[in-house]
């Protein structure tokens, strides 16, 4: 019958639990919402850097990472790659020949990442042909083509169709150079790389370069799913256990490639529950102040229950189950909207264009779609809880000073 | 023996800056079966000695026994459980707990004495049968008048089956009709069976009912009177 008291007393001043409910609920949902929202543009940049830059995993020469330069390379590419392919989950195997150059134009010039890759295994590994916002991806059957991204050729006040001339050192230090042909303009929305990162052919790399059939600077891997990256991972590191410990290779996953990325996973992640925390300690003032109102408006009654013979730890739960239920009712109703608003969000996306050109500095999609987890919501719930249970300390305190035989005389 | 015994007891309030001696002094014993009443004008100490009797204050000195125990030395948290089971209370007002019925509100003192629900609810409709208000154990206080909460209060009182009722102005509130009606219903009960009842009130009309009238001045007992 306690809790039965408990409850129905949240009920017994509407417009006061109302306002305290809808309090919670909008904090809440204020919190939720945020994370949400942070969450979802943290996993729109890794899933974009993963499918367009990085891949799941890389297998590089441990110097290749000091110097990304064409010397920096690894010999057998082709036993590597014959070991590592039964690896379940694997999507696709892209080797690369990588090295650092200018691209110059009759207008300008700019320092450029030149990719040589094999378009028809890049494109089970990323994203870039799905990329191009005018010509086509590269073709294997064409010459001397090239594929920039939209950031480059704005730089270069080029077109598709136009030449642009790539000047890089081989592997003696000889300056060489060649010209390629616009055949596609890729935008990925991260400025950065648009305007850095160009994909040549492999094999017209190799040529320029004078480098051998086999030798490759770069293997990337993409996964089906990043679930499986890690065991992936690991698997590799077995199959490839010599190469690892005589320094010919090493193995690395996205976050290792690109540590930026897991830092702001964790700051987003921090800064996340920072602010629900924040909210939470508000909301505890809130629900203090009512409860307390609610107390010191009930010393009658409570004088009469203490005189009847209620004693002080029966008081005391009564008080805690009414701050827990009007807490629960407040987040209840908030999570509930929050998860209508994160799923509604989540599907029709939250267009930033108006902020577009500072976003997509950083990377960053202009639509976020907006996403939370379950868990998150159950964690909310139950932070919630304890925030009652910690609140109610104060206005159950002062019931329980209350002497009854005064208490009955107010 | 007494079902009350009250030796010498005084309550000063403020001792150490301005000190009032609300009670001073009293002796007094009670039979079971009593009706009583406590009067004298305001001020002159009867809420003060019946909270002592009922375990709600404790006295500055003295000592009050309940069917031979002596409550004085009782901490707060046994007098609480003292109260629970051998003491009836009945105030002028915030007898009843909003949020529930009448019938739980007597059921609620048997829960917190552990009585089973089967035998609470069974209780509680007898009793509000016995008070007069059968019909009436589905609703709420706010749905009931006056005087018709104060005989759900009533209800509550016995239904902790306690040594003795203490009534503290039970009737401040209520019109002449439902204070006569109220009046016929505990003389009933005290007369059927055997209910002792203490009240404190300045109503000549429950003095009028009263069989034994105890007048307090200044905190003291200035007359003791028997009637009929
Ligand atoms: N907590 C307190 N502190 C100080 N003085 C008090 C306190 N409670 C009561 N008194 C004083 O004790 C005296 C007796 O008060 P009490 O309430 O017992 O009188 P009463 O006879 O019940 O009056 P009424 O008929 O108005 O209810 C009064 O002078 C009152 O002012
Ligand atoms: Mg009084």
């Amino acid at each position: 019958m306690n809790i039965k008291i408990s409850w129905k007393n949240v009920w017994r001043n509407k417009l006061r639990s109302l306002i305290i409910i809808i309090a919670i609920a909008i904090g809440l949902f204020g919190g939720v919402f945020t994370n949400s929202f942070f969450v979802g543009m943290t996993s729109q940049r890794v899933n974009s850097v993963i499918s367009n830059e990085t891949a799941n995993i890389q297998i590089h020469h441990p110097s290749f990472l000091l110097d990304e330069s064409i010397n920096n390379g690894m010999d057998n590419s082709n036993t590597i790659i014959e070991k590592i392919k039964p690896i379940k989950g694997i999507k696709g195997i892209s080797e690369r020949l990588n090295e650092s150059g200018m691209a110059s134009t009759a207008e300008a010039n700019t320092g450029v990442m030149i990719n040589g890759i094999d378009p028809t295994k890049e494109i089970h590994v990323t994203a870039i042909s799905k990329k191009i916002i005018q010509g086509e991806y590269l073709n294997p059957e064409t010459k001397i083509p090239i594929l920039i991204g939209k950031k480059l050729a704005k730089k270069l006040k080029t077109d598709i169709g136009d030449k642009v001339i790539l000047s890089m050192a081989d592997g003696k230090g000889e300056v060489v150079y060649a010209a390629f042909k616009v055949q596609g303009i890729y935008n990925t929305n991260n400025d950065m790389f648009d305007g850095l990162q160009v994909f040549v052919l492999k094999s017209e790399l190799q040529q320029l370069l004078k480098t051998p059939q086999n030798y490759v600077t770069e293997i990337a891997i993409s996964m089906e799913n990043d679930d499986l990256t890690q065991t992936a991972k690991s698997e590799i590191e077995d199959l490839l256990n010599k190469e690892i410990n005589s320094k010919e290779i090493i193995v690395q996953d996205w976050k290792e490639i690109d540590p930026s990325l897991d830092l702001m996973i964790q700051t987003m992640d921090t800064f996340a529950w920072f602010f629900i925390i924040i909210i939470l300690i508000a909301l505890a003032f809130g629900i203090i102040n009512t409860m307390t109102m609610v107390v010191m408006e009930r010393t009658q009654e409570l004088g009469m229950l203490m005189a009847i013979g209620m004693n002080k730890k029966r008081i005391f739960s009564m008080i805690l189950w009414e701050t827990v239920f009007l807490s629960l009712v407040g987040a209840v109703f908030g999570l509930t909207i929050s998860a209508l608003v994160i799923g509604y969000f989540g599907k029709a996306g939250l267009d930033l264009s108006v902020f577009g050109q500072g976003m997509t500095a950083f990377g960053m999609d202009t639509i976020i779609y907006t996403k939370t987890s379950i868990d998150f919501y159950f964690t909310v719930g139950i932070l919630v809880f304890i925030t009652a249970i910690i609140a109610s300390i104060f206005p159950a305190r002062h019931a329980l000073r209350l002497e009854p035989a005064e208490a009955v005389r107010d | 023996m007494s079902i009350i015994e009250i030796k010498n007891i005084k309550k000063v309030y403020n001792e150490k800056t301005v000190p009032v001696h609300a009670v001073n002094d009293i002796d007094l014993n009670i039979e079971e079966g009593e009706f009583t009443a406590i009067v004298g004008p305001s001020g002159c100490g009867k809420t003060t000695f019946l909270n002592m009797v009922g375990g709600l204050d404790v006295p500055t000195s003295g000592s009050v026994k309940i069917d031979g125990q002596d409550i004085s030395g009782l901490s707060s948290k046994q007098l609480i459980d003292f109260r629970l089971h051998h003491i009836g209370f009945v105030f002028q007002a915030y007898n009843l707990i909003p949020v529930l019925t009448a019938a739980e509100n007597v059921a609620f003192i048997m829960e917190l004495q552990g009585v089973s629900k089967k035998e609470r609810e069974k209780r509680a409709q007898e009793l509000l049968d016995q008070v007069g208000i059968g019909d009436k154990f589905n609703s709420r206080p706010n749905q009931l008048s006056g005087g018709q909460q104060q005989r759900v209060a009533v209800a509550r009182a016995l239904a902790s089956k306690p040594k003795f009722i203490l009534a503290d102005e039970p009737t401040a509130n209520l019109d002449s009709q439902a204070t006569g009606d109220l009046l016929d219903m505990m003389a009933d009960l005290n007369k059927k069976l055997n209910i002792t009842f203490l009240f404190a009130t300045h109503d000549q009309r429950v003095m009028d009912r009263a069989r034994r009238i105890v007048t307090l001045t200044d905190g003291e007992i200035s007359s003791d009177e028997l009637r009929k």
